[in-house]
């Protein structure tokens, strides 16, 4: 029996001791996305973030597009022609320059994955001296915007093998990968021929850790220094620590609710709308998410663009819902739940635990429904569920979390969702004035006045619900300087941080 | 050498069987594969139905089942596991980093529980209803009722938050290793305590020992010529079966110290339908069980030689 410690002693000598490298301490950040691989289609939101990979095109806080790796963008006459002029001097992590070749190959591999690029009607990429030149077949004014999203970063040809997966992560940015071991953690470092400033604290590290509860503890403990992704209770308590302060701010994602317009009971916007009056946002907003408030409409006000203060609010009145699904024909049963013509007004409601605020808001809307008498089920299950019943007609409704800004320019996700629907937007429902309006903005000829009357038809025929807007949270160690939040979830903005000693 | 043969076809009957009832099990689970595949690769904001087509044409999803198995069978008669279909890394890669960040927790903890466990029950054995027997009793019981994910953040907040002594989470350092073995190896040693009390009791009632004493060995010499070997053949037979709950706690603790282990890497495949994962995490789990038990025979039977005649 004396040997099995032994063995475990030599086990544990075998792991390498990391415990005496203080020098460089590392900044720890925690989150819940895994890691699965050097491949961005699937985990390059962490890389871009982490600062180890650009794009071409950059975001500012409130949005606007600010040159990244492109100093600068052109369009021809007619809209049709791209021409980025590509940042001098810049050289991947290998030494490798980043010429338009390499662009080029970056992209060609990104736009054959699924994805934003996938979408766009171009015709052909080619490289020229100093510039990526883009043709496509319609105008698209938001193609800069596309070439911000993640997917579009642009890593070393090394970076892929011949089949265009990704095989290690060589980008441009200000850290390095040193260590990547999928699927819980990555280490980098500063990279000392950055073309940007210095990043100040030399040594990072992303640690994947899925357990909520264990993310809040170590924000606690020190042992992570920038912890993202914390649930309401958690908020609270580090709230009180010293070790740490919680950061928060608006973030362009909604929590609504999608709904099959071409269900027999919600085929009308009476219908729809009985359903938002029965909504009581506020107090969602304060009680399970402790948020402020709720959403009055789709867009936040972060999406400046697209938010409209004409916009007549949605509010909450389960009075007026009865009395517009009565105006509807439909009447009480005997169990409260109304009826017509032997029909009960029961639904489905579908939903994913990957966002933990998801079930808990389901089963408020069961609650909230039921007063007007709608009966729902709630089934919470893989988020794939909800785009494979939009696919094949089986969704009554979905409570989803949407991100406007994966592109940073809301025009993207407005036509992959609305015009006329979309797999996480709109369900049967197909406005025409709707869908001419955003497709003139998105060819760039519309102006302030055409998203504010587009805000206005989403609010008027709800093709979806929308119920509160998301605050990103982040609890930072009191130690550093320089924290923001990203509110596009871009960056985690390593770089410009500093360690007041 | 016998024996070895029958536990080699024992080994291959196993991993055809696992291999076969997973693929089963995984095409026979709700939902549809492309859909869940697209999911955990690019996560709920991007999963659509241009991504599920994607996945769905290049795994070749719409294809028959039978030749798909075939190939797997065929390739594992090859030693080839193939790639996950969530990561497109090899599978075994990511088997071997998660299996032996797995065993490296499992085997610390079996060994601190074995130090801790059993030389208590052995104390409390001798002296049966004693004071250390009865409080003995009340710490394992009261052990083995914590769940293991509350005794983990317990001991977190305790020994990390509190104190400051450990990291919370993480993996990578030897002081990772203690608060997820520690967490481990409490709730296995709140069992082969009572194991090892409840042999030593037994043993210590019995005739031989009385004779021991009564021809003058002193209680030491006893125990370590005549008790040790008797408690450890139904405490090495409790340890096989331990290796069990011990897969089942990893799982738990694994999530909550974010350690990058085997229990976490079958659940998420299963979610994932990432089926050459899971049939390479379940065969390896499987030939694992068989490992071990042939393991605790050879132990057993060198501890206890008289049923070979």
């Amino acid at each position: 029996m004396t040997k099995i410690p032994a063995l475990a002693a030599a086990l544990m000598l075998s792991v390498p001791a990391l415990a005496a490298a203080e020098p460089g301490r590392p900044l720890t950040v925690a989150a819940q996305f895994e890691i699965k691989g050097a491949e961005p289609s699937t985990s390059g939101y962490i890389f871009t973030r982490m600062g180890i990979t650009e794009t071409l095109v950059d975001a500012d806080a409130e949005g606007n597009l600010v040159p990244g790796l492109a100093t600068g963008w052109q369009v021809s006459e007619g809209g049709l022609n791209w021409s980025f002029t590509l940042r001098p001097g810049v050289s991947f992590h290998d030494g490798s320059p980043m010429d338009a070749e390499a662009v080029l190959n970056a992209l060609t591999i990104a736009r054959a994955k699924p994805g934003p690029l996938a979408s766009l009607p171009i015709s052909g990429m080619t490289a020229e001296d100093g510039a990526l030149v883009i043709t496509l077949t319609e105008p698209s004014a938001a193609l800069p915007a596309y070439l911000a999203e993640f997917r579009s970063q642009i890593m070393a040809p090394a970076a892929y093998d011949a089949d265009g997966q990704g095989i290690a992560v060589i980008g441009t940015g200000p850290y390095r990968v040193t260590n990547l071991t999928p699927p819980l953690s990555l280490d980098a470092s500063a990279f000392e021929g950055y073309w940007g400033a210095q990043p100040r604290i030399a040594e990072v590290a992303y640690d994947a850790v899925s357990r909520v509860e264990t993310r809040a503890l170590m924000a606690q403990s020190g042992d992570a220094n920038f912890v993202f992704g914390l649930d309401p209770a958690s908020v609270a308590r580090l709230g009180m620590s010293d070790a740490v302060e919680v950061h928060s701010v608006a973030i362009p994602r909604t929590l609504l609710l999608k709904v099959n317009a071409g269900h027999p009971f919600l085929n009308t916007p009476e219908a729809r709308r009985a359903l938002s009056l029965a909504i009581d946002r506020d107090g969602i907003a304060k009680a399970v998410l402790r948020y402020p408030e709720g959403a009055d409409q789709l867009f936040p006000p972060s999406v400046s663009a697209w938010h409209s203060d004409s916009v007549e609010p949605l509010g909450y009145d389960p009075e007026a819902a009865k009395a517009l699904l009565e105006g509807l024909g439909w009447r009480a049963g005997s169990d409260g739940i109304l009826a017509k013509n032997g029909a009960r007004f029961a639904l489905t409601l579908t939903t994913y635990p990957d966002r933990p605020e998801l079930p808990l808001v389901s089963a408020v809307l069961e609650q909230q429904f039921r007063q007007i008498g709608v009966a729902l089920t709630i089934n919470s299950t893989n988020s794939s569920e909800i785009p494979a019943g939009h696919q094949d007609g089986s969704l009554d409704l979905g409570l989803i979390a949407r991100n406007f800004s994966l592109i940073p320019d809301p025009i993207g996700t407005v036509m992959s969702d609305f015009a006329p629907s979309g797999d996480w937007g709109a369900m049967n429902w197909d406005n025409p004035e709707f869908v001419e309006l955003v497709s003139g903005i998105a060819r760039g000829d519309g102006d302030d006045a055409d998203r504010t009357h587009a805000a206005e038809i989403l609010q008027g025929e709800l093709p979806v619900i929308p119920i509160a807007w998301y605050q990103q949270t982040l609890a930072a160690a009191t130690d550093l300087r320089g924290v923001t939040i990203d509110p596009y979830e871009r960056s985690f903005g390593l770089q410009d941080l500093e360690r007041t000693e | 050498m016998k024996s070895l043969v029958s536990r080699i076809i024992q080994a291959g009957l196993v991993a055809v069987l696992i291999g076969t009832a997973t693929f089963a099990m995984m095409r026979a689970l709700p939902g549809d594969m492309a859909w869940r595949i697209a999911s955990h690769r690019y996560g709920y904001d991007n999963v659509d139905a241009a991504a599920a087509d994607a996945v769905r044409e290049e795994l070749a999803l719409d294809g028959p089942a039978l030749p798909a198995l075939l190939r797997w069978l065929g390739d594992l008669a090859r030693l080839d596991f193939g790639n996950s279909l969530v990561s497109g890394a090899p599978v075994m890669d990511e088997v071997v980093h998660q299996l032996g960040a797995s065993l490296q927790l499992a085997v610390a903890a079996l060994a601190l529980s074995l130090l801790i466990g059993p030389p208590l029950g052995i104390l409390a054995g001798l002296r049966p209803g004693g004071l250390l027997d009865r409080g003995l009793l009340v710490l394992s019981t009261g052990l083995r009722a914590v769940p293991q994910f509350l005794l983990a953040l317990v001991l977190i907040l305790l020994l990390s938050v509190g104190l400051g002594l450990l990291p919370a989470a993480g993996h990578g350092a030897a002081r990772h290793f203690i608060l997820p073995t520690v967490t481990l190896a409490l709730g296995l040693a709140a069992v082969n305590a009572r194991i090892a009390r409840d042999a030593m009791a037994r043993i210590a009632a019995m005739p031989f020992w009385r004779f021991a004493e009564w021809k003058g060995l002193s209680r030491r010499q006893v125990l370590l010529r005549h008790g040790l070997r008797n408690v450890a053949v139904p405490l090495v037979t409790y340890l096989g079966l331990q290796f069990v709950t011990l897969v089942e706690g990893v799982v738990i603790v694994e999530s909550v110290f974010g350690w990058p282990g085997i229990g976490h890497a079958l659940v998420h495949a299963i979610f994932a339908r990432d089926v050459p994962m899971v049939q390479a995490t379940a065969l390896v789990l499987g030939l694992g069980f068989v490992l071990v038990n042939a393991g605790v025979d050879a132990v057993t039977r060198t501890l206890d030689p008289r049923g070979l005649a």
